[in-house]
């Protein structure tokens, strides 16, 4: 596999040379494959949106390189605009960024700053809307005629119509109703099979991330603790727990049997994997045939 | 970004100013506000100046802060005291064309820079130690009187602290929508006059949109805490006058009585 994004000891400093000063991100290193499904955990104010919103420039990082294709993004900042065309960002709250008349003009943005051609970002609206599963019906309403799922989508949508090489979503589901946040991390991971794009998920749902992420990013305090294969970073839950963070529910239950002594799988991330294990289990000790 | 501006910022503290009543501070700047205009000569200039010396020493705010605030009016200090350079009366000491520099003009130049500095730092000093609710605070009180004639005092006073906590919350929201449209490609820092202030809309709507939901949201908690306006509400904090604040009358009374003595006794120079 070849590496889209590489970090070579990034850092963030807000209010450098203030009194204010806060190192958010602390000499962070590590590098993504292009086709990855990434995620990024971590406690409240450990770094995570901050890390994030280096990857395409937003903010200039203190310290350290980003490289995108091996190419530091800052290597000529005048072409910084095309970094950000290449890494799609989707914000926290996405919804408060709305400003068009209609909700396919606001979907439109991004490509027509990219100088599409009148037909191409006719398409890239349609595509974008129908992956998030956005009503074409809803293309000609105002954004702020929307409930507020729908504003999370067309804001999403606005970030998809870019067709991002990398797309990172910054807590996409925060704040919506249980079936909501479902359906949307089924698009995404939809979106990111469909294009086999690289995609970068910030979530606080250890369940969310156990379901869709081939790897975890692990912030605590603003440096960089763990980075590997979702299974490995979830086997140790004990070290997680240090950190103000857990391991799915189901992942924990089979931990403490396994602790007990049962015949169990080191790290066992859903329900479905849990109940083939457990039947095995029973199988195998002649409890049920 | 938009939060490095030093000019209207509140650092806490515990300093002799920090501790003085709010309405002292207002009622002493507005004394020496007016004192700085009545500087007519050099020593009365010179006390102005080493009272707003004295000023930043007892705020406990580090001189750093003062220039930084200063930062922001360089220009117009600049071409305020150019402009006086060339406008002074009587004889020329050089000349070219219509423009000739006069000892006045060097004089009004020189006067016009240390006015400003002064009143800026004084300025700065009194927002640099109080913070906003207890200056809306004191400006309620002062106000007081103008009730009698009817003036919605207690309701003027509450917008003003409303829009005075609001300032940090909606400059965090314009960092984040500038930063949530730049990813979408907007830009902002290239093209013509016209091009720039298209480029504001995807900027001023959003933050409209948002500045409207949050007044609505706090009408509603206040309402919802029976909130009805100033008759009979009483205060979290009074404040009292104490000999602090007598010290500091009276070290404002001798700095106005020296500029005033200052100007009887030398002649003026502007
Ligand atoms: N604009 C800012 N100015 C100053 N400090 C900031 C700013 N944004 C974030 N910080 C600080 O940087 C640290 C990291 O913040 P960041 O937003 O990256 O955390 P996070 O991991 O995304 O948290 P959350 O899960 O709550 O979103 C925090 O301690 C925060 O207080
Ligand atoms: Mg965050």
């Amino acid at each position: 596999m070849s590496s889209i994004l590489e970090l070579k000891n990034l850092s963030f400093v807000y209010g450098l040379k203030t009194p204010f000063e806060k190192k958010a991100v602390d000499n962070v290193s590590l590098t993504i494959n292009r086709g990855e499904f990434i995620g990024v955990i971590g406690h409240t104010g450990s770094g995570k949106s901050t890390l994030v919103q280096m990857l395409n420039g937003l903010i200039k990082p203190t310290d350290g390189q980003v490289l995108f294709d091996g190419e530091d993004i800052w290597k000529n900042p005048k072409d910084i605009r095309k970094i950000r065309f290449k890494v799609g960002m989707v914000f926290q709250y996405p919804e408060y960024q709305l400003f068009e008349e209609t909700v396919y003009k606001d979907i439109a943005f991004g490509p027509l700053n990219m100088g599409k051609n009148a037909d191409e970002i006719d398409n890239a609206v349609r595509r974008a809307a129908e992956f998030t599963g956005l009503g074409l019906n809803l293309l000609q309403k105002s954004p702020f005629e929307l409930s507020g799922g729908e504003k999370r989508r067309a804001a999403i949508a606005g970030v998809i119509a870019m067709d991002p090489e990398v797309l990172v979503l910054d807590e996409p589901t925060a704040g919506l109703d249980p079936v909501g946040r479902d359906v949307l991390l089924s698009q995404i991971v939809q979106y990111h099979k469909n294009r086999s794009n690289t995609v970068i998920l910030v979530s606080h749902s250890m369940e969310d991330i156990a379901r869709v992420a081939d790897k975890i990013i692990v912030m605590n305090k603003s440096h960089l603790v763990m980075f590997d294969k979702t299974r490995e970073v979830f086997s140790r839950g004990r070290d997680l727990e240090k950190i103000g963070l857990r391991v799915p529910q189901v992942t924990k239950i089979m931990l403490e049997l396994k602790e007990q002594g049962f015949e169990l799988p080191d790290s066992v991330l859903t329900v479905d994997e849990a109940f083939s294990a457990l039947s095995d289990l029973l199988k195998k000790e002649g409890k049920i045939w | 970004m938009v939060r490095d501006v030093a000019f209207g910022q509140y650092f806490s503290g515990k300093s002799f100013i920090h501790r003085l009543d709010p309405r002292a501070k207002i009622l002493l700047l507005i004394a020496f506000l007016v004192i700085i205009f009545c500087a007519f000569n050099y020593f009365s200039l010179l006390i102005v100046t080493i009272f707003t010396v004295l000023c930043v020493a007892f705020s406990g705010v580090s001189p750093k802060f003062y220039f930084k605030s200063l930062k922001v009016i360089v220009f117009i200090v600049i071409i305020t005291s150019v402009l006086n350079l060339f406008y002074g009366t009587g004889e020329p000491l050089w000349q070219w064309s219509i423009f000739k520099i006069t000892a006045n003009g060097i004089n009004r130049a020189l006067f016009v820079t240390v006015r400003i500095i002064c009143l800026i730092i004084a300025s700065s000093c009194l927002t640099f130690t109080t913070s906003p609710t207890e200056l809306t605070d004191a400006i309620e009180r002062l106000m007081k009187p103008l009730n009698k004639i009817h003036f919605p005092v207690h309701e003027i006073a509450m917008m003003m602290s409303l829009a005075l906590r609001f300032v940090p919350t909606l400059l965090e929201e314009t960092d984040k929508i500038m930063a949530a449209q730049k990813a979408r490609g907007a830009d902002m820092d290239s093209g013509n006059l016209v091009k720039r202030a298209k480029a504001l809309i995807p900027i001023l709507i959003p933050l409209f949109v948002s500045a409207f939901r949050r007044a609505y949201d706090i009408a509603t908690a206040m309402e919802c805490r029976c909130y009805r306006g100033g008759s009979g509400r009483t205060k979290m904090k009074t404040v009292h006058m104490s000999m602090r604040d007598g010290a500091a009358c009276i070290l404002t009374t001798l700095m106005i009585i020296g500029v005033i003595v200052c100007n009887l006794i030398f002649t003026a120079v502007i």
